[in-house]
Order: structure tokens, then C-alpha cells, then sequence
């Protein structure tokens, strides 16, 4: 895929890397900078895999004063910086340039403290997602947003993106979830923006930062709420012979007052996939598949699974299966959450991620069909039902440069539509470079300005996380301002 | 003598801000006012309302949403919820009655605009985090729009968020977005009783910590619990700690043994039924236990729970005070004494010590003008918070003032 431009890297800097390695070295120690080529290999693409660049250098600092010190050297000396968690955004978001610092805050992942009375843990942006959990879980707490890659991904990055997973239905995503950060700003100053209370004193400064993919600070601690686990959750599985009646149902299920944990949908090809995967007990003979997950004690799920099976039965279900144990449960999480594995078994694909009003659903499945069908490409959509987030799977052939050029192509024209219909570019996987050129179909040229003027606020020289989020053309000023001003 | 605008449409009062920027006025953004007796008053020749920039433009109940235009009447909104069975998730606080404005006249973008939520804010979340998406009008006259109709968007910088608790002070927002929830079937309030502050934050702490979804978690000290419209509570004349279940009905019955069962050691509680625990929420939400009264000033401090009762201990050291703790003891509403300073240096030591922060909700208007209202800023914030002002007013022309002096 080569339909994304980026822009061209400043040769002085390149030509300045020795010296700048020997002074960060001399900042951080030379065991925290990695500068040989096999090193800088490992962090030259994300989870978009399909764009590669080598980092300058990388640094991995182990503390915020780490961070301070490098940020203030790197804003000293107009040089860009890529903040990076494990490198697995789906976007380009943790793409470095030839010309960038990769600040990797991976090694930050200590958990600095526990509250379980005020529900609070304060801990290192670099831990992952799940070792949040795992360390509460054992006194029956967890940390709500559950990213599919939570077992690779650090709260840094969901910080960045402002994750959510397939649970944020009841629970919210990452900004509803953090009452506080520790902010390193590229001059180096050191902030922290709320704490472990509930509401901000000011400007809701945090709102800003959460979702901001980079572009204002680097995020060293945060202060995140742990909650509670719900005594149990079992999932059940509903069929129906088209997405119009698989709409009306979850209409019918929220209309009635149910807000269950998890509406998941998936198509046709999506459970043919899944099912030959993962042996998760999916009918094959449905055009769509919903599972519907809901907590409480024993007594409370069966009840509510019972009055969801009683609303699906009048949208004329197909199947109708609530997991008798934990063992089919698991089995049908299994299926849906290997669906990325599991397509990637059969073909490699392009992951999207839009969000639709609900209402739009057979409509927008209909057109993504027919999208991709105009690129000769086939389609498999898995759909967080309940929150209206769309992740289509084009397939396509990663080693035909032409085939991946018609996969960009249909999710560029997958993304205007999610806009078309009231929706948005991204409901959970950040813009990056990947839908940097597509910010104007949803926002007005004053609507960028007035986010990039925030920009501008925290990081006056546009020197993080150069070329993202904002179109090429509307930021080019800025991220071209920079390093000439050396 | 102030002028009124009223504009109708937003293109109407982008030609407004247009004609005050060009003339440099500053001007006072309203609704209907009920906000008017709170926080700094602003330096302003003009009051623009919002009051005629009214009704509810799109609501879809399932999908869970709803958009009106900003002068929209809290009430109304409320009104058009419950016909299908449905609210807002976080029980928004009319400030009104508590600082001698009238009540009812608290509009949807008031709401936003100062994000001043209720109980059940500690189970499901504060009023910015069902905001989805919001139009308005900035200092530069630019009509701009950020997030938008659907659950889930991380397209761009949130400044729709960033705009909540900002006070008319970037932008006059003209319509929001935002994420309604069901009724619930079923209600019960478990009242426990005669609890010293420091039990009390312990019993909610506790039930916090419990896997049955707590939606309310108050502690009414004695002298609070006296202020009660509630009559039978109110002849109780003890403290109480209440407790809130929301669900199906089956559930809050099975939820509500479970609790009480967890929280044998704090004694026998009362239970309210659906009924009586609507009408007592409804009242601490309009804060019915810190009336308006001219010879007092009213707190609100934000804190950790555990950390609640020292706070109110040591304030209690300088001055008489009542206290009514929110939010599982995370929230504190305090009357102190109108003195000339509101009491502001002792109470933001009291705060400052253990963590948090604190605003002067009620006191004389000269009073709020002279000390500052909002927990002051460290040097870095201040700086951002500048610059955030700036990029959306440069001129300073929105509620100059409303929240710090000089800006």
C-alpha cells in the first residue's frame, strides 16, 4: 500500500544522528538508546503493517524525568518526536519517520499503587491493558476497556487512542475509565491533569489529552478507575436470516430497557470463518449472528436471557442458544475474538473501523457489500452492535501491490459512507496516517482549525507525532516550520 | 444597564459575536439563568441567552441518544425522556434553588457547560462522559461542530469534551449530543443509620466495592439529614448513610439481601422502595439539604473518598459547617459561615493537604468576585488553560471572568 503520502525527511537531521545519539546517551544512559540498524528494525512499523520507515533512533526511557530529559533535548533542537507504546495501532499512529525519535515508554510498567476503597490504581503508561486486571483481579476488580489486543497493548497507547473494546457498551472506553495523568509536554515540562478524583477542577484538560494520538504530550503514569467485577456473565447466541432482522432485534432488546455487556454481530462470512477456527457452535446457516452477553449472579442472567430470548423470538429468529455452562461460553467468545486470527488464516486483510447509527445497519451492510464487490474484493464485518462500531475485513493479496491499492481504496470509500450515514472515520482505532487524508469528509476546515489550535497550545512547533490525524495539507505548515527553523 | 440578545439560529448568533468581536464588548453568556448566582461574575457589557436557541432536534430511543438545541429547558428534556422510559444517565444538579435563582431554569447546555453532576455519576459516569458531540460559536464567530451522533468516535481531538466544565468561557453552544439510558424497573434505597462521617464513608466505600452495582452512595450527617422534605428520615434525627439499587426487579431484590448481608456490621438498614427512593434522590439532586440562605456560603470538593471525613474534620477546626457527602464520600457539599473570604483559605488548605480541589458554588457576588472561585491553578495548567482560552477567544470576549479573574 503506497496510497498514503508521507512526507520527506529532513537529511541535516539524519546527517546529525551520531551526535545525537551521543547526546541522548549522555541524558539517559546508552543501554536506553537503541541506534543499530537491527535495533531501530524492530520499531520501524505497527499494526499497519503495510508502512515501514526506520526510526532515527529509539529511546526507552524508565522514568518521567527520562522522558523530560529527552523531550526538552529533542524540543531544544526541533527534532520530532514518535511517542510509541507496544506498537500495535491499526492506524499508523506508532509509524516513525526517518527523521523522528521513537520515545518507547514500554518499559514504564510498574503498577505504583492500589486503592481498592476509592477504586483507584496509579500506574506506568507502559503496562499492558491486562496486567491491570490481572494485578486487581485476585481482590475481584478489573479495568474496564478490553481492546482486543489487550494482551500486547499498553495503556499508553490506549491513552492515545482512547481504546475501547468489545465491552465499552456498559462500561465506556478509555476516557470514561482514567481520572488522571502524569504528562510529559515536548518543552519538557512535567503535569499532572486531574488525580484520583472524579471531576476536573478547570478546563477538562484530560479530555483533550485522552484520544489525542500523541500530538500533545507523552503520557508517562495514570490514574485509572478499577471497578468491581460483576459475579458472572454468560453470552447466548441469536440467528437470523438477514441483518434488517438482527437490527430490529437489538433495537427491540435496547427499546425494552436492556442495555446488555456486549452486542456483538457478525456476517455470514464471519461466522463461516470463526466457526471453522474456533469449533464455537455457530450455525452456518444464518446471514447474521448476534451474541449477547449479559452479568449477574446465575438467577439474574437467567432471567435477563430469557426476556432477550422472548424479544428475538418475535424477529423470527433462526437459532436461538443460551450457553448452558462456562465451557460453551468460552467457546463462543473464543470464535469471536480469534476473528481476526482466524481470517487472517484464510487471507490477509485490511481491518476497518467506522461507527454508524444503528438504524443504518442493513443499509450500510448492503453498500459495504456492493463496495467492495465494484474493487473485485470480498468483505467479512464483524460489528460491535451495540455501540455501532463496524470493523469490515476486506481481503485482499498482500503480496499484489494493485490488489492492496483496490483494499485501501474500498475502505476510503467504507469510511465516507459510516460519515455519509451520521457516523464517524474511527470509532475506536484512531486516525494515524490512515484516515489523516480522509479528516474532511467529516470535519469543516473550522472544525480542524479549532482542534489544531489546541495542537498548537501544547506543542507550539508541531514537532510530535509529525504527519498525523490532521490532513497533509492543513498541517503542513506547521510540521514543515519546524526542522527549516534549525 | 446590561442589553439582551436572544439569537434564534445559529447563524444568528455567529453574526452577534461577529458584530461584539468587531466592537471588542465582552459579553455574558446565559441560558435562563439558573446558573447566574454561580461561579465568578463576569466582566461584561452584553448578555447574550440561549433561551430562544430551543427544543429537542433528534431523538432516537433505540439507539440511545438525543440531540437539542442548548437553551433547551432541562425539564423538558427530562419530560420527552421519560415518555419512552428513558434519562439521563447522571442526574444533573440544579444549582438554582441553592444559590437563590430560580429553580427549573437549568438548560441542557448549562448542564455541559458546567458539568455539575449527580449521584449515579460514580456508577455510570459524569455528564462529559455522555456527551457525544456539540455545535457551537467561539470568539473568532467560527461555527464549529466536534464528535458527533454515534457512541463511539475517536476521529480527531474531543473538544467536545474539552468544552464541558468551561462555562460559556470558549464557545456558546448551540446543540449537544448526548447518550440517554432506560429507566430502571426497579429502585430501593437502604438507609443506615446513626453512623459517624468516618463509618459512614466506610459503609459506602464498602457497598462500592461490591459486585451489585451501587447507584447512589450519600452520607447525611446529622444536622443535613434534618433538611430532609423526606419526613419520616428527617424524624429520624441521626445521620444517615444511603444506599442506592437500580435494576430489574428480581435483581435489586436479590441485590439488596446480598448488601445488606455485606454490610451486617454497619447495622439494620431502612429500605425505600422505587418511590419514596425516586423522590429522596431527586431531592439531594436539587440539593434540598443545602438551601439558599444569605448568611452562608456553600463548597463543593472534589476528592477521594477515604479522604472525605478528614477534610470536613479539619475545615470543622476553624469555623461551624454542614456537611453532605456525594459520590460514595468523593464529593462534598459544605456550608460555611459567609465570611468575607467564603472561608476559601481554610477550606482550600484543608483540601489542598490531602488531595482534591474545591469551588465556591455559593457566597455574596462581591465575595466571588474577590476570592477565587475556582481551585487556583499551578503555573503549567495555568499556562495551557491560557492558551486554550485564547485559541478559542483570543479576544476574551465569552464570559471574561466567569472562571479566573483576568480571563
Amino acid at each position: 500500500m503506497t496510497f498514503l503520502r508521507l512526507p520527506d525527511p529532513d537529511q541535516a537531521t539524519i546527517a546529525r544522528r551520531s551526535t545525537i545519539v551521543d547526546d541522548l546517551a549522555r541524558l539517559v544512559g546508552r543501554d536506553a538508546v537503541i541506534f543499530d540498524d537491527d535495533g531501530r528494525r524492530a520499531f520501524e512499523t505497527d499494526a499497519l503493517t503495510a508502512y515501514r520507515r526506520m526510526p532515527l533512533l529509539v529511546v526507552l526511557p524508565r522514568t518521567t524525568d527520562d522522558v523530560a530529559k529527552v523531550l526538552r533535548y529533542c524540543h531544544d533542537n526541533l527534532l520530532k518526536v514518535v511517542p510509541r507504546g507496544a506498537g500495535t495501532s491499526l492506524c499508523g499512529g506508532a509509524l516513525p519517520a526517518e527523521d523522528a525519535v521513537v520515545v518507547c515508554v514500554s518499559k514504564m510498567n510498574r503498577i505504583l499503587d492500589v486503592d481498592y476503597p476509592n477504586r483507584v490504581a496509579r500506574v506506568e503508561a507502559g503496562i499492558t491493558n491486562l496486567a491491570i486486571s490481572a494485578r486487581v483481579s485476585a481482590n475481584g476488580f478489573f479495568y474496564a476497556p478490553d481492546p482486543s489486543s489487550q494482551l500486547a497493548c499498553t495503556l499508553a497507547g490506549n491513552l492515545a487512542m482512547n481504546s475501547g473494546g468489545a465491552h465499552c457498551l456498559k462500561y465506556g472506553v478509555t476516557t470514561n475509565n482514567v481520572l488522571g495523568v502524569r504528562m510529559v509536554l515536548m518543552d519538557g515540562t512535567v503535569i499532572d491533569i486531574g488525580g484520583a478524583h472524579l471531576d476536573a477542577p478547570g478546563y477538562d484538560l484530560l479530555s483533550y489529552v485522552i484520544g489525542s494520538e500523541g500530538q500533545l504530550g507523552v503520557i508517562t503514569e495514570a490514574t485509572v478507575r478499577i471497578l468491581r467485577s460483576a459475579e458472572g456473565a454468560r453470552p447466548m447466541l441469536i440467528g437470523f436470516a438477514s441483518p434488517n432482522a438482527a437490527g430490529a432485534c437489538v433495537a427491540a432488546i435496547i427499546a425494552a430497557g436492556i442495555v446488555p455487556v456486549a452486542i456483538e454481530y457478525m456476517d455470514k462470512p464471519a461466522i463461516a470463518v470463526c466457526e471453522a477456527y474456533a469449533a464455537a457452535g455457530y450455525p452456518l446457516d444464518v446471514e447474521a449472528l448476534l451474541i449477547v452477553e449479559v452479568e449477574g449472579s446465575d438467577a439474574e442472567i437467567g432471567v435477563l436471557l430469557n426476556r432477550i430470548a422472548e424479544i428475538a423470538s418475535a424477529h423470527s429468529p433462526k437459532t436461538l442458544v443460551i450457553s448452558a455452562d462456562a465451557d460453551q461460553s468460552a467457546r463462543i467468545w473464543a470464535g469471536r475474538k480469534a476473528a481476526f486470527g482466524a481470517v487472517g488464516r484464510i487471507s490477509d486483510y485490511y481491518c476497518m473501523d467506522g461507527t454508524i447509527p444503528l438504524g443504518q445497519l442493513p443499509h450500510v451492510l448492503n453498500r459495504i457489500g456492493e463496495i467492495c464487490a465494484s474493487y473485485d474484493l470480498r468483505v467479512a464485518n464483524i460489528f460491535h452492535a451495540g455501540d455501532g462500531n463496524l470493523h469490515p475485513l476486506i481481503l485482499y493479496d498482500a503480496n499484489s501491490p494493485e490488489q492492496a491499492g483496490r483494499a485501501e481504496q474500498a475502505g476510503a470509500d467504507i469510511l465516507r459512507l459510516c460519515v455519509e450515514v451520521g457516523g464517524c472515520l474511527t470509532g475506536e482505532h484512531g486516525v494515524g496516517i490512515e484516515k489523516r487524508d480522509l479528516m474532511t469528509v467529516q470535519f469543516s476546515p473550522t472544525d480542524l482549525a479549532v482542534q489544531m489550535r489546541i495542537k498548537t497550545v501544547f506543542d507550539p512547533n508541531w514537532l510530535l507525532n509529525a504527519a498525523k490525524v490532521f490532513p497533509l495539507e492543513s498541517s503542513a505548515e506547521h510540521i514543515l516550520i519546524a526542522p527549516r527553523a534549525a | 444597564m446590561t442589553d439582551l440578545v436572544r439569537p434564534a439560529a445559529e447563524w444568528e448568533l455567529q453574526t452577534v459575536i461577529a458584530k461584539l468581536a468587531a466592537q471588542k464588548v465582552p459579553v455574558e453568556i446565559v441560558g435562563h439563568g439558573a446558573l447566574r448566582n454561580a461561579g465568578r461574575p463576569p466582566d461584561a457589557t452584553v448578555v447574550l441567552s440561549t433561551a430562544s436557541l430551543r427544543g429537542v432536534t433528534l431523538y432516537e430511543p433505540t439507539e440511545l441518544v438525543m440531540s437539542a438545541r442548548a437553551g433547551t429547558p432541562l425539564y423538558e428534556i427530562e419530560a420527552e425522556l421519560a415518555s419512552r422510559g428513558q434519562m439521563l444517565p447522571f442526574e444533573p444538579v440544579d444549582l438554582g434553588p441553592t444559590t437563590g435563582a430560580p429553580a427549573g431554569a437549568l438548560s441542557i447546555g448549562g448542564v455541559f457547560a458546567t458539568n455539575i453532576s449527580g449521584a449515579r455519576r460514580i456508577a455510570s459516569g459524569s455528564a462529559r462522559d455522555h456527551l457525544l458531540g456539540v455545535r457551537g460559536v467561539n470568539g473568532r464567530a467560527e461555527l464549529f461542530k466536534s464528535g458527533g451522533r454515534v457512541m463511539k468516535n475517536v476521529t480527531g481531538l474531543d473538544v467536545a469534551r474539552g468544552l464541558t466544565g468551561s462555562w460559556g468561557t470558549l464557545a456558546v453552544l448551540t446543540e449537544l449530543t448526548f447518550k440517554v439510558v432506560p429507566l430502571p424497573e426497579a429502585m430501593v434505597t437502604l438507609v443506615y443509620r446513626n453512623l459517624p462521617d468516618d463509618l459512614g464513608i466506610e459503609a459506602l466505600t464498602t457497598a462500592m466495592g461490591t459486585p451489585f452495582e451501587v447507584s447512589g452512595a450519600a452520607h447525611l450527617p446529622k444536622g443535613a439529614a434534618a433538611r430532609l422534605n423526606n419526613t419520616t428520615l428527617r424524624a429520624l434525627d441521626q445521620s444517615l448513610t444511603l444506599l442506592r439499587l437500580e435494576n430489574f426487579a428480581a435483581s435489586v431484590a436479590y441485590r439488596k439481601d446480598k448488601l445488606i448481608e455485606a454490610l451486617r456490621v454497619f447495622g439494620t438498614p431502612l429500605e425505600l422502595g422505587s418511590e419514596a427512593t425516586w423522590a429522596l434522590w431527586s431531592e439531594l439532586r436539587h440539593l434540598s439539604v443545602m438551601p439558599y440562605a444569605a448568611n452562608t456560603s456553600l463548597w463543593r470538593i472534589s476528592t477521594m473518598p477515604t479522604k472525605a471525613p478528614e477534610i470536613v474534620a479539619a475545615i470543622k477546626k476553624f469555623m461551624p459547617s454542614e456537611a453532605f457527602y456525594d459520590w460514595s464520600g468523593g464529593l462534598i457539599w459544605l456550608e460555611v459561615p459567609a465570611a468575607a473570604d467564603a472561608g476559601a483559605a481554610d477550606v482550600r488548605r484543608a483540601v489542598a493537604v490531602r488531595g482534591g480541589h474545591a469551588t465556591l458554588i455559593r457566597a455574596a457576588p462581591e465575595v466571588r468576585a474577590s476570592v477565587e472561585v475556582f481551585e487556583p491553578m499551578k503555573p503549567e495548567i495555568e499556562r495551557l488553560t491560557r492558551g486554550i482560552k485564547t485559541a478559542f477567544d483570543p479576544l476574551g470576549l465569552l464570559n471574561r471572568g466567569r472562571m479566573y479573574a483576568n480571563m
